[in-house]
């Protein structure tokens, strides 16, 4: 698996003032995994992968993106950023902005794609995430599934190879997830590259390739699916399965 | 006559509630009135509104009164026992106002000390000015081409200001006044004073400290000085850091001065638009990889500055009022010029009827600003809620 390796975290640690977020945290994600991310708040899953591309700056050990290391320098950043998309909370849409200008500001900005040829290729992912009749509205005029599909495709639209989620369906509302989900399935069916914090454990049994377990800014175990649900190793995610499953 | 005092006023305010009465279906089913008969309705509503407490009844009562005592005479001073031209021995004569003062000096209120013949020449800058400050606020005209129209109407004014072609005399910008300078020191200093506040707005939230810092000290040293003061730097202090025979213009200096003040405030005011777009539009911004100044006038600008059009116009405003301060460096606006107007010595007593009437003009122009962004804001905000 390391030597497809697209993302790599080595021993990454990253402090808020005094308080310590991540302790080196070591993992190694392939091209085409699906690595879902799971642990109690706080625990640094969200910091995690917002240090993936560069949200969040770490400070000390590596993290390297598709061969390229992420640093200070504006130009890696940048870089790595056009081949990461990522998937926010709360969708962070551009309000001002119709569904369609979402999709293809960044492609005609940042690519220097034709508006007519993104446009084109915005309505084919509007298709996939089953909304191209909402393309000429706002976002504000749209449920909270819908407009996190919106922000699935905008993500898409600049042809990513790596699609980060940060916790995609914890704000909305229960009957709206699973057309969330949906997308997120098919989309990994597609071969795409996937972090995903979550708690949705259905998607996480049926999607990932591994799960990965976090506590107090520390990854505390890893595995298939089947190992981290029939046989988790440490008490402290049989406490958290027990807790997350039980209810 | 008392019994007549209750109904003329009360008529007034229930004329305007009977329709908003039809606009609001809702609120036609209230409680219904005990006479409820049509033509008794201003009757009822005034006894429910106006007189329904002992308290109420009282400042009813007084504003009444405060309204009988003082509409008749302001009419009266207007309009009723004004007199409107003649000389000023008509004026002696008349107990009103005496707008004559206004027809026989208007000329040299718009106009300044302009050379009395050549007075059509700013006459029609101001007109193509104002047309063109017309043409620029109707959103269908908001094409690449309008900038070219301002060029042209700009170099169109120059030359009628200036003169010294096609015939034109010449006629130096000391000489202009009134009208043509509060107009063209506002708009030319509100046009340059709104980008530099973003860029100080901007740069006040930079990670660059020496950034930082310069645009914080430019903003708090702005704020914390009289514009007079700023004006009087700029017209008597600057010019002695200047090398010998390097002269900058007066008007120029003034505008400038004008132009640094006003952007001091309105940056504050754009950071406040810019500190109301939440953390997740920089992101998503940046999660997309767009470069610090594509993320800036593509998503947090677009949304700031609609959030703080009120505060923005307040200070478009207030900078065109400010323009009548310009009077201690030696610049003739429309209000120096109007207080030039009432020297005459035959004039003299009716300098009130003048700064009347200098109000008035400001007034109509604060408040089309005040109306378009009104209109702005509506426009601005159609289609976005969160």
């Amino acid at each position: 698996m390391t030597e497809n390796a697209i993302i790599e975290l080595r021993k990454v640690g990253k402090w808020y003032n005094s308080y310590h977020a991540l302790r080196d945290v070591s993992l190694t994600i392939g091209k085409g995994e699906k690595v879902v991310v799971c642990g109690p708040s706080g625990s640094g899953k969200s910091t995690m992968i917002r240090c993936i591309n560069r949200l969040e700056a770490h400070q000390t050990g590596h993290i390297i993106v598709d061969g390229t290391e992420l640093t200070d320098d504006v130009k890696s950043v940048e870089k790595i950023r056009r081949k990461v998309g990522m998937v926010f909370q709360n969708f962070n849409l551009f309000p001002h902005l119709t569904v369609l200008q979402n999709l293809t500001l960044a492609p005609i900005w940042v690519r220097g794609m034709a508006k007519s040829e993104i446009e084109e290729i915005a309505m084919m992912y509007l298709k996939r995430v089953r909304i191209p009749d909402q393309a000429h509205k706002f976002p504000g005029q749209l449920s909270g599934g819908q407009q996190q599909r919106v922000a699935i495709a905008r993500a898409l639209c600049m042809r990513p190879e790596i699609m980060l989620f940060d916790e995609p369906t914890s704000a909305l509302d229960p009957e709206m997830v699973k057309e969330v989900l949906d997308v997120m399935i098919e989309l990994a069916g597609e071969g795409m590259t996937m972090v995903c914090v979550t708690h949705e454990m259905g998607f996480a049994r049926q999607v990932a390739d591994s799960i990965v377990f976090m506590a107090e800014g520390s990854i505390i175990e890893s595995g298939s699916p089947a190992d981290f649900f029939e046989n988790p190793k440490s008490e402290r995610t049989r406490q958290f399965l027990g807790q997350i499953l039980e209810h | 006559m008392s019994k007549d005092t209750p109904t003329t006023p009360s008529t007034l305010p229930a004329a305007g509630w009977a329709a908003s009465y039809e606009e609001e279906p809702s609120q036609a089913s209230a409680p219904p009135q005990p006479n409820g008969v049509t033509a008794l309705k201003p009757f009822g509503w005034a006894k429910d509104n106006l007189f329904n407490t002992p308290l109420n009844t009282a400042l009813s009562v007084a504003c009444l009164a405060i309204l009988w005592f003082a509409v008749p005479p302001i009419v009266g001073w207007v309009l009723l026992n004004a007199s409107w031209s003649g000389s000023s021995e008509a004026c002696r004569e008349a107990a009103g106002a005496c707008w004559s003062i206004i027809v026989v000096k208007h000329r040299l209120i718009f106009f300044g000390t302009y050379p009395y013949d050549e007075q059509w020449r700013p006459f029609l800058a101001c007109a193509l000015f104002v047309a063109m400050l017309g043409v620029s606020g109707v959103r269908a005209l908001w094409r690449p081409w309008l900038a070219g129209a301002w060029a042209l109407v700009l170099g169109a004014m120059g030359v009628l200001m200036w003169g010294g072609v096609f015939g034109l005399t010449y006629v130096a910008n000391d000489k202009w006044g009134g009208l043509p300078i509060t107009l063209m020191l506002s708009v030319f200093s509100i046009t340059l004073a709104f980008p530099l506040s973003i860029l100080l707005a901007l740069g006040r939230q930079s990670s660059l400290p020496a950034i930082r810092s310069f645009c914080i000290g430019f903003i708090e040293l702005m704020r914390g000085v009289p514009l007079v003061s700023v004006l009087f730097m700029a017209s008597v202090m600057f010019p002695l850091f200047l090398p010998e025979g390097v002269t900058v213009d007066k008007l120029l200096r003034a505008l400038a001065g004008l132009t640094l003040f006003t952007a001091a405030y309105l940056a504050e005011a754009v950071r406040g638009g810019l500190q109301a777009i939440p953390r997740g539009q920089y992101e998503a911004a940046d999660a997309l990889g767009l470069s610090y100044w594509q993320k800036t006038a593509l998503i947090i600008l677009p949304q700031a500055l609609r959030i703080v059009i009120p505060p923005i116009v307040n200070q478009f405003i207030s900078c065109f009022k400010d323009t009548s301060l310009v009077t201690i460096v030696g610049l003739y606006d429309l209000l120096t010029a109007a207080t030039v107007a009432t020297t005459d010595p035959e004039w003299r007593p009716y300098f009130a009827e003048v700064y009347v009437f200098a109000g008035l003009m400001f007034w109509i122009f604060c408040f089309s600003m005040s109306r378009y962004s009104q209109w702005l804001e509506r426009l601005a905000n159609r289609y976005t809620r969160r």
